[in-house]
């Protein structure tokens, strides 16, 4: 499903002192399929931008298109369960989302708002407690009981059991050890690819924007700034620097090792994995020293 | 919604009456809060009105804010101006409706009233609007010294307060995260019949009271390990400061008793 963002203002508190602008004239184009990683510093407007996916927030100027569904300022926009359903947000420490009295049920809480069948319900919360590598016995204890990555992962169970179309991941790994980080993202890559969602993920991490993302958006003080390919965004650092940004680690370590050993590893390595590939490969033709 | 709401806030400025000492205006609050009761006819309410609108105007907020901002107040204020004007049987008859009947006494009374609600609720507004919460806990606190003596737990009490005053705007925020969140998952507090609303609340408020009392807990354990001892021998960083204005105010109000005893009926 496409999601399309068409010179969107945002202000809070609007017509009172407190009035505050997040958001001008954002243009924006999630298509069907991608996944978009929208990067920015601390304070761009990138979670703003997050609400208006599926109307949590209504623009105050401008026009969002949530595929066939339009949502305009000014006008009502009447029940929006339905684009709810079609758009599952993670928030950022979605375990403080978690209330009902066993896991088991707050995963199921979403269906069934959304009408699934009961037994349907269970049968994804079963099937995604094992996805998302928590004991099957988890299911009936209480989720406060539970450690706070455990809660993590049953919150983002609860959002996915929707099964919707559009995946939003506001830092979903926040505050997680490296390990379960790359656990939970490398699952959000793999649903993505057999569930053929269409993905967003708002992350102050530049490595996890470069590995998986296929398209980069950035926020720059209300305004989305740039769009583009991965490889193209994070190899102009003179750009990202503007906008207060460091390219990934793999790109600054290929950038030094160029500079000293002279030899050229061609287009910029998004991951660690390769770069590695690329110096064996350039060291390979180099005649393997340094 | 709550955005638009302005009773209990706080909105940093800079007017004769933002840089008065908090003690000052606490005292002149209460103090005017008894005087009003000494108006009894038009001219005492006019005046009345009058002061007040002098009050807001020296405090530089916009009435049109402070209007649009107490609207659900004004709510009441009607319900009680009709209240009045219906169930006052007094004075002469002014004209009936089928079986309504409206008195010259209940219409009298209505007004009055409503005006009287209406001051109340200005200057009230016009306190904590110009005066920040410390500062009006650290007012209570000194205005309450004197209980001291008689074993009242002063410095708790203003502890207890500032402490929920500094966190009711950190729990709404909190509140607009976790029922974005669960509408997110298909919630919908804002429609359906009763039943169903009242099962929405759930899924919001537990959460809220999860991470409330995580926040006392933490609370607690920062204010114990930066050795925290309650108030005995504590100095404060925030001097109050009484200056000519706040004498001053304290001589307008004395003004005005002065003026509505002298119109008084």
């Amino acid at each position: 499903m496409e999601i399309l963002l068409k010179g969107v203002g945002y202000s809070y508190a609007k017509d009172t002192p407190f009035e505050k602008r997040a958001l001008t004239d954002v243009d924006l184009h999630i298509p069907s399929g991608s996944y978009t990683a929208i990067i920015g510093h601390t304070g761009s407007g990138k979670s703003t931008v997050l609400q208006h996916l599926n109307a949590l927030l209504k623009p105050t100027e401008g026009v969002v298109m949530i595929g066939d569904r339009k949502i305009e300022a000014g006008v009502k926009a009447k029940d929006l369960r339905n684009v709810r359903r079609q758009v599952g947000i993670v928030f950022q420490f979605p375990e403080q989302q978690l209330f009902d009295e066993t896991v088991l049920k707050d995963i199921m809480f979403g269906p069934l708002n959304f009408g699934v069948p009961e037994k349907e319900a269970e049968r994804r919360a079963r099937e995604l407690v094992v996805q998302l590598g928590l004991p099957e016995g988890v299911l009936d204890k209480s989720p406060f009981d539970l450690s706070g990555g455990q809660m993590r992962r049953v919150a983002i169970a609860g959002v996915l059991a929707m099964e919707p179309e559009v995946l939003v991941l506001d830092e979903p790994t926040a505050g997680l050890d490296p390990r379960g980080r790359r656990e939970i993202m490398d699952l959000f890559h793999e649903l993505h690819i057999t569930k053929n969602l269409t993905t967003v993920l708002v992350t102050h991490s530049m490595e996890d924007a470069a590995r998986y993302a296929d398209r980069i958006a950035i926020m720059h003080k209300g305004r989305c700034v740039v769009t583009g390919e991965p490889k193209a965004i994070f190899s102009n650092e003179e750009q990202l620097q503007d906008y207060s940004l460091q390219p990934p680690r793999s790109v600054r370590l290929q950038r030094d090792f160029e500079e000293r050993t002279g030899l050229k590893l061609g287009e910029v390595s998004l991951t660690e994995e390769v770069l590695a590939k690329n110096i064996a490969l350039a060291m390979a033709d180099g005649g393997g020293s340094l | 919604m709550m955005e638009k709401m302005i009773f209990g806030r706080f909105i940093p400025g800079d007017s004769v009456v933002h840089r008065m000492d908090p003690r000052a205006k606490i005292l002149f609050v209460f103090l005017f809060i008894a005087i009003v009761f000494v108006a009894n006819n038009a001219w005492g309410y006019a005046i009345l009105l009058g002061f007040t609108l002098l009050v807001v105007f020296l405090s530089k907020i916009r009435l049109y804010f402070l209007i649009n901002g107490l609207k659900p107040v004004f709510i009441l204020l009607i319900f009680t101006f009709f209240l009045h004007l219906f169930f006052t049987r007094e004075g002469d008859l002014l004209f009936s409706f089928g079986f309504i009947e409206v008195y010259e006494e209940g219409l009298r009374q209505g007004i009055f009233i409503s005006i009287r609600f209406l001051v109340l609720v200005f200057i009230t507004s016009v306190l904590t609007l110009t005066t920040s919460p410390i500062s009006i806990t650290d007012g209570i606190e000194v205005l309450l010294g004197p209980f001291k003596k008689i074993k009242l737990p002063v410095h708790e009490l203003a502890l207890m307060m500032s402490i929920s005053l500094r966190f009711i705007p950190t729990l709404m925020d909190e509140t607009g995260k976790i029922l974005k969140a669960q509408m997110a998952r298909g919630s919908d507090i804002g429609s359906g019949p009763m039943k169903e609303r009242v099962k929405a609340v759930v899924p919001l408020l537990i959460p809220l009271f999860v991470s409330a009392f995580k926040r006392a807990e933490d609370l607690a354990t920062a204010m114990e390990v930066r050795g925290y001892r309650g108030g005995e021998g504590r100095t404060r960083y925030r001097q109050l400061n009484w200056q000519l204005a706040d004498t001053l105010s304290l001589v307008l109000l004395a003004g005005l008793t002065a003026a509505l005893w002298y119109f008084r009926a």
